[in-house]
């Protein structure tokens, strides 16, 4: 390998690594609230990039049906769970927050999808169609067990990946698309080339980093959904609504999967399945922060993408191989710091 | 004058097991009721379900109003507010932004914000010194402070109080029972559970010796104290 393939290679990786940090940090958002590993997460950012790529063609994109079918399934749960808890008084506010706000990008899409639109609306929209899908799955599957230990609900979040990878055959069919690219120019620096596509994906995800941040430390949104994620007995007691928290913790994910998707769309060809193994690699990033730190989280997805793009010059067929075996040392050091702060806390 | 809080034939089980049986009590506006006795007595499991944490059977009025009906975050909005034994604080935040988030039901104009703020300041120096640091690096004194300082920032009427004095040195012991006192003086009421029988009668107005889930005495806080029986089983002889 010359240093101008590794150059080349770096790029490569910082730009992959620089998606993969979206999804972790989403990943590790709802995790720390909700305790949901959201196994389904990639799914979301794949769909963003299907309905991007059938907008581009001028198609109506199925992720219109599944929302409609998602938002239609989340008002029956909740109304029944409503009626039979003697608060059928509360439907009118569910409905019109839970059902009638996500169909409205659906039915903007369904009047504006045959038009020819400019790219930016095209991105927006598709981000909006998948955003409500977040918090309608959280309302729909995790919400009536919230209490359940956190292997029922990776178990649930595991069965609710596969339905919409099923609903997302039956909606998107079986065929890979790619996105044209957000643009097409090409830089020359230090010697190497950078997309500006690559750029964009870097720029992207610092902003949205910067916001989360901003977010966490300077709203009281923010402080709630952080207060849920450290101790959820004490903020109960504070008034903060674990559902309430939860449900935008899930938004803000879904904003990060959905950017993701529309940055991954150019890079490569999506499937109604990529999102599965997209949200694992993100996961492995997300362990090597333990599922708490955001800042070591992003590091980690970063090195997944770098290692990515090395591991699969040197042998492509391995290269998935290569970031899986990662977790290995990873989970071991992760298991033996644990051990010793235990062995610190029961000191106290 | 109608009870601020009225708990009638309460009862609170885990599965089979009935940890509080037929307990009924009453806090009338502006007093300081504790509930004394031993361990495992349901005095903790009595306060969870006061406030909605558990689940439970007979009535608990507050205010007149039935708060079987309600949930824990609308009972928090009703200004009853619980500090449990664990202080359940937010450990990775800052004192500061614990302060906040106690706040969080009540949503503040932002000049109530400070004056409410700059009120437990006053109260707690401590806590204005430390205002910067993590809640987990407290110590034991402070994190009772600041959980006491969180529920104030949300002005409760009715403040339950589990076990204030645990795990303290009998120093902040004296000055968290202060506190308690002068409590009173801002309108609060208080419902005080504790283990320190002798320290917890004399903040008092009224006393409940809680044994094994059932109600075993009640009555003034002042002749509890003076009753020879229960100096021997809780207060540990005659003074």
């Amino acid at each position: 390998m010359t240093a101008e393939i590794a150059l080349i290679l770096g790029v490569d990786g910082i730009a992959t690594g620089a998606i993969y940090v979206l999804v972790a940090l989403g990943i590790v958002l709802i995790f720390s609230v909700t305790r949901v590993v959201f196994v389904p997460f990639g799914d979301l950012a794949a769909f963003t990039a299907l309905t991007l790529a059938a907008l581009q063609s001028g198609q109506l994109p199925g992720t219109v049906w599944l929302v409609a079918v998602v938002a239609g399934l989340t008002l029956l749960a909740e109304a029944a769970r409503l009626v039979r808890s003697g608060r059928a008084r509360k439907i009118p506010s569910f409905a019109a927050v839970y059902f009638v706000l996500p169909m409205i990008p659906v039915l903007l899409c369904i009047a504006l999808a045959q038009t020819d639109m400019p790219m930016a609306i095209e991105v927006i929209l598709a981000v909006l169609l998948v955003l409500p899908l977040g918090p309608l799955l959280n309302r729909l599957a995790f919400r009536p067990i919230a209490d359940a230990p956190v292997l029922v609900l990776l178990i649930v979040a595991v069965a609710l990946h596969f339905a919409l990878a099923g609903l997302g055959l039956i909606f998107f069919g079986p065929e890979g698309f790619r996105t044209e690219p957000l643009s097409d120019a090409i830089y020359e620096i230090g010697g190497t080339v950078v997309s500006a596509q690559a750029m964009l994906v870097v720029l992207a995800s610092v902003v949205f980093m910067g916001l989360l941040y901003l977010f966490f430390e300077f709203t009281h949104t923010g402080k709630a959904l952080r207060a849920t994620a450290v101790n959820r007995v004490g903020a109960r007691l504070m008034g903060i609504r674990p559902t309430v928290t939860g449900d935008v913790a899930f938004l803000l994910a879904s904003l990060l999967a959905g950017v993701a998707g529309v940055l991954i769309g150019p890079i490569t060809s999506i499937y109604y399945d990529s999102g599965f193994l997209f949200g694992l690699k993100a996961f492995v990033g997300a362990i090597i922060g333990g599922l708490v730190s955001y800042p070591i989280t992003a590091l980690g997805a970063l090195f997944v993408g770098l290692l990515e793009s090395y591991a699969s010059f040197w042998n492509s067929a391995f290269k998935e191989v290569v970031i899986f075996s990662f977790l290995i040392p990873v989970l071991l050091w992760r298991s033996i710091s644990a051990a010793s702060h235990e062995e610190e806390e029961e000191e106290e | 004058m109608t009870a601020l809080l009225e708990v009638n034939d309460l009862h609170v089980g885990y599965g089979k097991v009935e940890a509080v049986r037929g307990v009924s009590m009453s806090i009338q506006p502006g007093q300081i009721v504790t509930v004394i006795g031993p361990n495992g007595a349901g005095k903790t499991t009595m306060l969870s379900a006061l406030m909605g944490l558990l689940p439970s059977r007979g009535t608990i009025r507050y205010e007149g109003q039935d708060l079987q009906r309600l949930d824990v975050e609308e009972r928090v909005q009703r200004k009853l507010c619980l500090v449990p034994e664990k202080r359940e604080l937010f450990g990775e935040m800052s004192v500061a932004d614990n302060l906040l988030l106690g706040a969080y039901s009540r949503r503040y104009k932002s000049s109530d914000f400070q004056e409410r703020l700059a009120a437990v300041y006053e109260q707690f120096p401590r806590l204005a010194e430390r205002r910067r640091q993590q809640a987990n690096t407290l110590s034991g004194g402070e994190r009772q402070m600041l959980a006491l300082g969180r529920a104030l920032m949300s002005q409760p009427r009715l403040l339950l109080l589990d076990e204030p004095s645990l795990g303290l040195a009998p120093l902040i012991v004296r000055e968290i029972f202060q506190i308690i006192a002068s409590l009173r003086k801002a309108g609060v009421s208080i419902l005080l559970v504790e283990q320190n029988a002798r320290a917890a009668l004399e903040t008092a107005d009224y006393g409940y010796v809680l044994e094994t889930g059932e109600i075993a005495h009640h009555g003034p806080a002042q002749e509890l104290l003076q009753d020879p029986r229960l100096m021997t089983a809780y207060l540990g002889g005659a003074a």
